[in-house]
């Protein structure tokens, strides 16, 4: 039973997609209850699995053969104690923002038909054990979340999610480049095979090293380092608020991850430590992502585009540290990769509370917003916080990891680029807080009314729910602060086996 | 040169191709012909992909009437069933891009990328 996990865990979603929409033509309304009962289910089983793979005597992985083919031929499905993880996070969070579109989100059966699909597709990405079977789960996150991107209400909306999806099918494209050069000097296509093939075929081949190159420069286009960035910051300004923290907290860190995967299962640390400056180009490539997002954070005057710079910083930092190559720092990566997802979801859902209740989108319509809006505010204040690396919170755990990694490592630059990302983050959270603490609101009508009408005539914009899963959110992301030490005990043993091969 | 280019001309189609799909991508201001530039970048990518797999006088894959015969070379067929694949995830992607620029059209009433800049900024 528990070999069928990882498998059901990404057929159930899609299954359930087409339920949403086949339901939908007889009964209106039935797409965010059946989305419900299936994210549930998927949550439950995530934490099912990761119990097992974790505690359960099978040992710390559980491979999935389809249809019962062994490995070269058949495709495998992996659970890992780095994949139950992610397959934890993405189920939770994509449970928690349905709290949110309820009431604010975008409505109708088609939407829910995509949440569902775009959920397995990540699943799929966090479980495949086969470098092209990621190619088609990327593809299909990627449809979904064009689709999802373009729900929004204004026109602005489409023009960023065919911009979106022009960048992220080249992107795409650029990593099956890779896949074929790979496919070209190993013949199997099997992460596992994959990884023993290439030490057979050596690391200075040409075709592997072109390969490696293809593979990272399309990750870096999915998960938006800084050049290749240009898609997100429309992406996630023009969706729908009850997207942007489902697409933003996972989409993104799906990439991370499968690149994390690319990286040290297919090519393994040895083909780092084997080729010649391929660790330093990581390593620059992340800082200036790092920098140049938070410069381009600060300024910014939309809150949604703002945060969308900063998920550029965040994911240069947690692609920094995969180049940095110790244990310290993969185990903060992956740390800050979870950690992230958390933050910025609750972020974008604290975002989506205030703009429905108050119809403040920008720094300066925030004046005075901690008076009217005590809780969104306080959960944005201290999520905020948290994004900087105050501690205790998730966001210090991993910063704090990276930049003794990077010590470690012997790389002092790169705590230096930590510490100026860490300043200027403080100086647009700060901007933020000065503005929703300290200064008075203002009387010329910038706000639109109090209390616009809601979507389903109840009078109520913001439900209990939405604010229950913010503030949820913002309870996580202190608690797992002080989890510094479990979480190091957990990936610890996982990140020593993927250094010593 | 002149060698490299008779042997491995599908390579080189396939560079072309693909350079031209992602000039047409940057290059061009009309939105549907984006579409058709990434199309080409794909099609370049599939083309690649066959090439690699080919065999100098390799068959098909399939079980040979006489299984005592003779074994001859045969193509690998893993690429052709990985573009099949990637053929319908490009279907896919261009059926939604149409879609959204379909919504464009009827949003903007243009087509044309700087046209659309200039409306946006009029706003």
């Amino acid at each position: 039973m528990i070999e069928q996990l990882p498998a059901l865990l990404v057929v159930a979603p899609i299954l359930a997609a087409t339920v949403s929409l086949v339901a939908g033509l007889r009964w209106r309304e039935t797409g965010w209850a059946v989305t419900t009962i299936t994210l549930v289910g998927l949550f439950a089983m995530a934490i099912w699995l990761t119990t097992e793979v974790y505690l359960g005597a099978g040992g710390d992985r559980i491979i999935h053969q389809l249809g019962g083919f062994p490995r070269p031929v058949g495709i495998e499905l992996i659970a890992d104690r780095l994949s139950t993880l992610i397959s934890v996070v993405v189920t939770g969070i994509a449970l928690g923002v349905l709290a949110y579109t309820r009431l604010g989100g975008p409505r109708g059966n088609g939407f829910y038909t995509m949440y569902l699909l775009l959920v397995g597709g990540l699943l799929g990405v966090t479980f495949t054990g086969d470098v092209f079977n990621l190619f088609v789960f990327l593809e299909i996150t990627g449809l979904t979340t064009y689709a999802i991107v373009a729900k929004g209400e204004s026109g602005e909306s489409a023009i960023a999610a065919l911009r979106y999806l022009v960048i992220g099918t080249v992107g795409a494209s650029i990593y099956l480049i890779g896949v074929g050069y790979l496919f070209m000097a190993t013949g199997t296509l099997n992460m596992i095979d994959l990884s023993a093939s290439l030490a057979e075929v050596g690391y200075d081949a040409t075709l592997v090293r072109v390969g490696f190159v293809f593979v990272f420069v399309g990750f870096a286009v999915k998960v938006a380092l800084f050049p290749l960035h240009s898609w997100q910051p429309d992406a996630y300004q023009h969706a729908p608020d009850g997207a942007t923290p489902l697409v933003s907290a996972l989409v993104s860190t799906a990439s991370a991850y499968a690149l994390f995967r690319i990286t040290y299962t297919v090519f393994t640390v040895e083909f780092l430590r084997a080729t010649p400056y391929v660790t330093e180009v990581i390593v620059t490539i992340g800082s200036v992502s790092v920098l140049a997002g938070t410069t381009l954070a600060v300024l910014q005057t939309d809150v949604k585009r703002m945060l969308a710079y900063s998920s550029v910083s965040q994911f240069g930092l947690i692609v920094l540290a995969y180049g940095l190559v110790t244990q310290t720092a993969l185990v903060g990566s992956l740390v800050h990769l979870l950690g992230h997802g958390l933050m910025k979801g609750g972020l974008f859902l604290a975002v989506g509370v205030i703009a429905a209740g108050t119809g403040a989108r920008t720094v300066d319509e925030y004046a005075g917003l901690a008076e009217r809006r005590p809780f969104a505010a306080g959960a944005m204040a201290v999520l905020g916080l948290a994004l900087v690396g105050v501690p205790p919170s998730v966001g210090f755990v991993g910063k704090w990891f990276i930049a003794v990694g990077a010590v470690e490592a012997g790389v002092w630059p790169v705590a230096v680029v930590v510490f100026l990302s860490t300043m200027l983050t403080l100086a647009y959270v700060a901007r933020l807080l000065e503005k929703m603490y300290f200064t008075p609101p203002a009387r010329t009508g910038a706000y639109t009314p109090e209390n616009p009408l809601a979507a389903d005539g109840s009078g109520e914009t913001v439900s209990k729910g939405m604010l229950a899963m913010t503030v949820l959110c913002t309870v996580l992301v202190v608690a797992l602060g002080f989890a510094g030490g479990t979480f190091d005990s957990l990936l610890g043993p996982f990140v020593e086996g993927v250094l010593n091969g | 040169m002149i060698e490299l280019l008779a042997t491995r001309y599908a390579y080189a189609t396939f560079i072309l191709l693909v350079s031209i799909g992602l000039y047409m991508v940057i290059a061009s201001p009309n939105l549907v012909k984006k579409v058709i530039g990434v199309n080409l970048f794909q099609t370049g990518i599939f083309l690649f992909f066959v090439a690699a797999a080919y065999v100098d006088g390799g068959t098909s894959p399939v079980v040979p009437d006489d299984p005592a015969g003779p074994a001859s070379a045969v193509v690998s067929p893993l690429p052709h069933v990985i573009v099949l694949t990637a053929i319908v995830v490009g279907v896919a992607l261009t059926a939604v891009g149409l879609a959204l620029i379909i919504r464009i059209y009827t949003e903007y009433g243009t087509l044309r990328e700087d046209v659309l800049r200039e409306v946006r900024t009029d706003d």
